[in-house]
């Protein structure tokens, strides 16, 4: 059965549909309960599922994480959210050093099957420290998994396989993206349905391969088209949905047949995602590049006021000059 | 030992039992005194047992051991010396990389330790090698940390002792978490006082200015979890003097976060015992979190890479050495002559023997295999890492097949 909403419906439908099938699943975070979350992604739960089960926090990042900790070395499965990506910085020490490591540390016998959700990104004209895409930090903590979704399809079914997955898991909402509707298919497995950390081809093209993930997605599927319209080159574009692990096999197939890449995300350049899959194309596709791999990306800047953030974040005309440079050489 | 010999000093533990916990609470009301530093004004603690062997009574708690218990009290606290002698030695001989000795602590983690239930959960720091001993876990566990062998090796869930913690305070947020999913199981406050279950969360006079010692606090408060803060005050965190963290005595923090705090003497097995007993069963019948300070004195070196020369004078260790908490039983087991001098031979026999045996188990522990390192890096596992390991193994067997070792 399809269904037609937003993303942030998709996550609120999959969130719930979560608890339902598991009564261990617990959400955490500040103004998640009556208020229903500064974004009503949580909208209703507290309602539905209790104070037990949707516990609206005191104001403390570093308290969330910790807490959820403690709550599942005693069998829970918390999700947190954290209010605004500038926001989980205080809870940096729990998730890279407690959160990541426990398995490691105890043997394999502890698992912290936590999900942590965090609106990223900018392009909502927000003030200071709610724009950010701090996906980097994470991907370079080894214990952590990375993911974030692009469409409400995968809002929908991503979540739920996050939640149901023992990896402690990073899930990054595109928040500027949470109005967008989409179809989703409700009524699908989540043992069936697209693997959790897969990357994922949108739309096949032969000229140039373009990665995205998370709000840089419709990015790269409306550049896609102008440049379909423009000159008939054919894009291919990749939506990663798991920033870490990445799943790049996709993206090896795809350039060796494109000869060409360019990668797309909102945050800084230097030692970001793009800088990783750079390299890994560097040495897997070597011989089939016809050029240097380019990236479209935020610029080694705080995040600039909102009044000039579009200039900053990557649009469709960056990523299309991007793919014009790749046919100079 | 068995457990449940102390008496609770209210007789009516089953419906007050938050009673004694708040004995704090009025202290709080007090003065501190023309100083405004903690370590230099007179604790006003809870006491049992005198620095000289003398019992004397206290109004709100008692403990009613048997001389097999008070015999027992002692043995634990002499073998977990003993042994904790034995990794600083095998520390100074190369054997162990780093070693954080326990030495004057014995009886703030011996009392509280034995007062724990066996369904009770300990979240502890580096140092509680003498919970781990209460807890029934093997004494070479946590050399395997500091050996480098390994992150600790017991398993927490089967021994309700969680893993080590190094970074200051963090497994206090972890304990009131976990103290959250014993209320929402339902494993507070009920009827049945055996399926009744505490937390405590184990830190330092250091931790507290730690932010999350502050937060846990908080959501201990305000979620009113089942946990003990059980905080060791050695007057030092590392080189720093307990007046660099706090101004105020530290027990005296948890009225402001609305809970009872009391402050014991940590020297003191007895009321050690008797205060974190109180303070558990009033966890387990739903009355909430409580914090306990116990007042003690870290004899040693914060850890064996550290000279405590530097930072304190020979004098304070001195009148430290007079309040020893080894000392104190001995002399009250010698005064009511509870133990001959035969026993204490046994003891010390024991302890040497326990510790012969953790030496040449420590000297056989194996390095790990180092393709080891990609094990349990994710419960589901990630194929980035798959491809990391099958690098790692075939460049290490590219040398075995050269033939040319490393």
């Amino acid at each position: 059965m399809a269904e037609t909403m937003t993303i942030g419906k998709a996550l609120n439908s999959g969130l719930r549909r979560a608890m339902e099938d598991d009564p261990k699943v617990v959400l955490m975070g500040e103004d998640i309960g009556k208020l229903g979350g500064v974004f009503r992604i949580t909208d209703r739960l507290q309602k539905d599922f209790g104070e037990d089960r949707v516990i609206d926090t005191p104001l403390a990042e570093s308290g969330i994480v910790g807490t959820a900790i403690g709550l599942a070395l005693r069998g829970y499965r918390p999700v947190c959210e954290i209010q605004f990506d500038g926001f989980v910085f205080p809870a940096f020490d729990q998730i890279v050093t407690q959160l990541a490591k426990m398995y490691t540390r105890s043997g394999g016998r502890v698992a912290l099957p936590i999900v942590i959700r965090i609106p990223f990104g900018g392009g909502i004209g927000a003030v200071e420290h709610h724009s950010e895409s701090p996906e980097a930090y994470f991907a370079h903590t080894p214990g952590l998994k990375v993911v974030s979704c692009a469409s409400p399809h995968d809002a929908y079914w991503m979540i739920q396989q996050a939640i149901r997955s023992d990896d402690p898991i990073i899930f990054q909402e595109p928040k500027r993206r949470y109005w967008e509707k989409g179809e989703v298919e409700t009524s699908a497995s989540l043992d069936q349905v697209f693997p959790l950390h897969a990357s994922r081809v949108l739309r096949e093209g032969t000229d140039c391969t373009v990665v995205a993930y998370g709000p840089m997605v419709r990015v790269a599927l409306d550049a896609a088209a102008a440049a379909d319209e423009d000159n008939g080159r054919q894009l291919e574009v990749i939506d990663l949905r798991s920033v870490s692990p990445l799943d790049l096999a996709p993206v090896y197939q795809s350039v060796r047949r494109t000869g060409r890449l360019v990668v797309v995300h909102e945050a800084p350049l230097t030692g970001s995602i793009s800088a990783e899959i750079t390299a890994r194309v560097a040495e897997e596709c070597f011989y089939s590049l016809e050029a240097p791999v380019m990236r479209v990306s935020g610029y080694d800047v705080p995040y600039p006021p909102a009044r000039i953030e579009e200039e900053y974040l990557p649009d469709l005309d960056r990523v299309l000059d991007a793919v014009d440079r790749t046919f100079t050489f | 030992m068995a457990k449940g010999n102390a008496a609770r000093s209210r007789s009516t533990a089953g419906t007050k039992p938050a009673a004694s916990a708040r004995t704090g609470t009025r202290a709080a009301g007090k003065s501190p005194g023309k100083s405004p530093g903690n370590g230099s004004r007179e604790p006003e603690f809870v006491q049992l047992l005198t620095p000289d062997g003398e019992r004397v009574e206290h109004a709100e708690y008692s403990v009613d051991f048997t001389d097999e218990e008070y015999r027992g009290l002692y043995r634990d606290m002499l073998i977990v010396r003993r042994l904790d002698t034995e990794a600083t030695a095998l520390q100074r001989q190369g054997e162990l990389g780093i070693w954080a000795s326990l030495l004057g602590q014995e009886a703030a983690q011996i009392g509280s330790g034995r007062a724990l239930r066996p369904q009770d959960m300990a979240f502890p720091t580096y140092r509680e090698h003498g919970v781990l001993w209460c807890r029934g876990i093997d004494p070479i566990m946590p050399l395997g940390l500091f050996r480098g062998v390994d992150f600790g090796g017991w398993d927490s869930r089967a021994t309700k002792m969680q893993m080590y913690t190094v970074v200051i305070g963090a497994q206090t947020l972890h304990a009131t978490g976990y103290a959250m999913g014993v209320a929402k199981d339902g494993k507070c406050g009920g009827d049945d006082d055996s399926a009744n279950e505490a937390v405590i969360a184990y830190f330092g006079d250091g931790a507290t200015s730690e932010g999350d010692v502050n937060e846990s606090f908080v959501w201990a408060s305000v979620f009113n979890v089942p946990i003990v803060f059980f905080c060791q005050n050695n007057q030092y965190a590392i080189s720093e003097p307990v007046e660099r963290q706090a101004r105020a005595p530290i027990y005296q923090r948890a009225h402001g976060y609305g809970f009872p705090g009391i402050q014991v003497d940590g020297n003191d097995v007895l009321a050690t015992y008797a205060v974190t007993e109180a303070a558990l069963d009033a966890a387990r019948h739903g009355e909430g979190p409580s914090m306990i300070e116990a007042y003690t004195y870290r004899m040693g070196a914060h850890t064996t890479s550290d000279d405590p020369t530097r930072y304190r004078i020979a004098s304070e260790v001195e009148a430290w050495q007079q309040k020893d908490p080894i000392l104190r039983i001995r002399r009250l087991l010698e005064k009511q002559q509870i133990a001959d001098a035969s026993y204490f031979d046994e003891i010390d026999a024991e302890a040497d023997s326990h510790a012969a045996d953790l030496r040449a188990r420590v000297l056989a522990l194996p390095d790990p295999d180092p393709a080891t390192m990609f094990d349990n890096v994710y419960p589901n596992g990630s194929p980035v890492l798959l491809a990391q390991r099958e690098q790692f193994v075939a460049y290490h067997a590219g040398f075995e097949s050269k033939g040319s070792g490393h």
